[in-house]
């Protein structure tokens, strides 16, 4: 890990959650799902860099809580 | 009007090895007579290698099975002296075109330069480049080059020995016993040679059901590839329509899991599936129909002893790609000039174990883009279906996601990177011609490149002086001399900044090495090298 900037980056980070959860709102888990495929994939072309992506994919399934 | 894979077209005959008292001793037995087994022997009958094919069957395959012939396997067959028939038979395409719904999200061309002698693709009734094939192969014979090809000789047991491989042969008129120095089994996805011999053959197994049907009618779609997801008359499902002679149309419906094979290939089921695509009102005529479902494996090794595999007895893919009977063509055409080297003496066993090398690092390749088209068409879970109907979502939108919507990979022969037999690189000359990769075609003269290579081992020195050929520890090397000034595919494909060049090519047409002037001693150590004289570590 050492491409993947996971230092706070969003400068409104609190109005940006507030907007990612407005745009799933009243969508059924289905289309809420669909929806996060299609925002992974759109901001996966926009970084681009293939190390930053498979940084992320490991970062994002080591970060799952133990329940 | 009968029709030709209905055509005995080398039927039994009895042979007098059949009455010899001790088993006839061949040097090369190709068993199968399908495109790798007829491409393997055309090649050693031209090496003036005596081959021998037994073939279970007198006539060509039933149906059109493969349809799609790709730019190199047109090369290959050009060199075995048939690529000629076939072009002229079949339809030329470059363009694929992918649907969502009812509308068009991508269109690739698979050919985006000029200065080749081949199309990207045809499209051609395996039984109709079977039919040349059988005639090329034919006319040798009749040339008296040493080429035989037996119908309904079947072989029903087969044992390896120290210095040969027996054959136990079965015919009309009762069995008889075969030797041979060397076997390829080019005897197809279901092998009869590998399960007699006890061998592996893993990988994975894909469940979703796949309609084929041939129909024959007058039609004014474009000579282009269509595939669809989803389309309005296969819901949830895919398709794909591919033209070929004849006025004959592939038709390709996904069908999905756990149905009724039998049920689903009567006429009854598939003609409203059809008319359902085509329009109430067209007329055709069913050719052949046939459901399948497919596999992604290979075997762990394509040589045992002094009995190679090749084609789909040596791996298997999907059809979306069109990487099976082209990457059968790919190992023929590999391993045909490194068996007449072994045989003639003039390289070591080793040579053959770069086959292995070689062809299992394309089978790979190949594995790999049908395994990961498969999953496009055919997503194994729900997370996989999500992100693939995303993409597809995505791009009716936004060109990004349109390189995604993976429904085939066509087939491009593979670069043979750290392969066994290349030479470092220490140039600067343009990738795509760096050792391990397949000669790239440009305009020669009046004619082309690719024809203008022998059937050896070639010297391409372009722009600067080469002997006419050079001669070591037995390989032979010519040279042919070229210029890349006034020709611009020649120059980017070969020289791009430099100057010159001076590349080793292999009979195959593979670069074996390159420099950016002659060098005698690297040439040799080169030469040594491509032929596996010099390769002293094991091969993997």
């Amino acid at each position: 890990m050492n491409l993947l900037n996971t230092r706070p980056n969003i400068a409104d980070a609190d109005g940006f959650f507030a907007e990612l959860v407005a745009t799933h709102e009243e969508l059924s888990a289905e289309a809420s799902a669909a929806l996060n495929a299609r925002l992974v994939l759109l901001l996966a072309n926009h970084i681009g860099d293939r190390q930053v992506l498979s940084e992320a994919l490991q970062a994002a399934a080591m970060s799952a809580r133990a329940r | 009007m009968t029709r030709i894979f209905e055509t005995p077209l080398y039927p039994y005959t009895h042979v007098p090895d059949q009455d010899a008292v001790a088993p006839v001793r061949h040097k090369v037995v190709v068993i199968g007579a399908g495109p790798v087994g007829l491409a393997a022997a055309i090649d050693l009958a031209q090496r003036d290698i005596p081959v021998l094919v037994v073939d279970d069957n007198d006539r060509v395959s039933f149906g059109s099975r493969a349809i799609c012939f790709a730019k190199r396997s047109l090369e290959i067959l050009d060199r075995l002296g048939c690529g000629q028939p076939m072009v002229d038979r079949g339809v030329v395409w470059n363009t694929g075109k992918v649907f969502l719904d009812d509308a068009q999200v991508f269109a690739f061309d698979l050919l985006p330069e000029d200065g080749h002698r081949r199309p990207a693709f045809i499209n051609l009734q395996q039984y109709h480049l079977e039919y040349h094939m059988v005639e090329r192969l034919q006319a040798l014979a009749a040339a008296g080059k040493p080429v035989e090809l037996r119908g309904r000789h079947r072989v029903h047991a087969i044992g390896q020995h120290e210095d040969h491989v027996r054959l136990e042969i079965e015919t009309p008129d009762g069995p008889y016993s075969l030797e041979a120095d060397w076997v390829i089994a080019c005897d197809g996805a279901n092998s009869p040679t590998r399960r007699m011999l006890g061998l592996d053959f893993v990988g994975r197994v894909f469940e979703d059901n796949f309609l084929i049907a041939d129909v024959v009618m007058e039609a004014d779609f474009p000579t282009e590839r269509w595939f669809w997801f989803d389309p309005p008359f296969n819901r949830g499902q895919s398709a794909l329509l591919h033209r070929q002679p004849d006025n004959v149309w592939r038709i390709d419906l996904q069908l999905g899991r756990d149905i009724d094979k039998e049920a689903e290939k009567a006429p009854e089921r598939v003609i409203p599936r059809l008319k359902a695509m085509l329009g109430e009102d067209v007329a055709f005529e069913l050719e052949w129909v046939s459901i399948y479902t497919f596999q992604c494996r290979r075997m762990e090794r394509f040589r045992h002893g002094r009995v190679i595999f090749a084609g789909d007895a040596a791996h298997q893919v999907s059809p979306f790609g069109a990487r099976g009977a082209n990457s059968g063509l790919h190992d023929a055409d590999n391993l045909c000039w490194k068996l007449a080297h072994v045989l003639e003496g003039r390289a070591p066993e080793a040579l053959l174990d770069s086959y292995n090398w070689e062809r299992v690092w394309g089978a790979d390749e190949n594995i790999l883009n049908s395994t990961r088209s498969t999953e496009v068409i055919t997503p194994k879970s729900e997370a996989s279906r999500l992100f693939r109907d995303a993409v597809l979502d995505l791009a009716a939108h936004h060109a990004f996601a349109r390189p995604m919507v993976n429904s085939g990979r066509l087939s491009v022969p593979c670069t043979y990177d750290d392969g066994p037999l290349n030479t470092d690189d220490t140039t600067a000359l343009p990738a795509r011609t760096r050792p391990g990769a397949p000669a790239p075609d440009a305009p020669l003269g009046e004619g082309w490149l690719l024809g203008a290579l022998g059937q050896g081992f070639t010297i391409l020195a372009i722009d600067t002086d080469a002997p006419e050929r050079v001669i070591e520890a037995g390989l032979e090397a010519r040279t042919l001399r070229a210029s890349a000034r006034d020709n611009p595919h020649l120059a980017a494909r070969y020289l791009g900044e430099a100057g010159s060049a001076v590349y080793l090519i292999r009979p195959d047409q593979h670069v074996a090495a390159r420099w950016e002037r002659f060098d005698a001693p690297a040439l040799r150590a080169a030469l040594r090298r491509a032929a596996a004289l010099s390769t002293q570590e094991a091969l993997a």
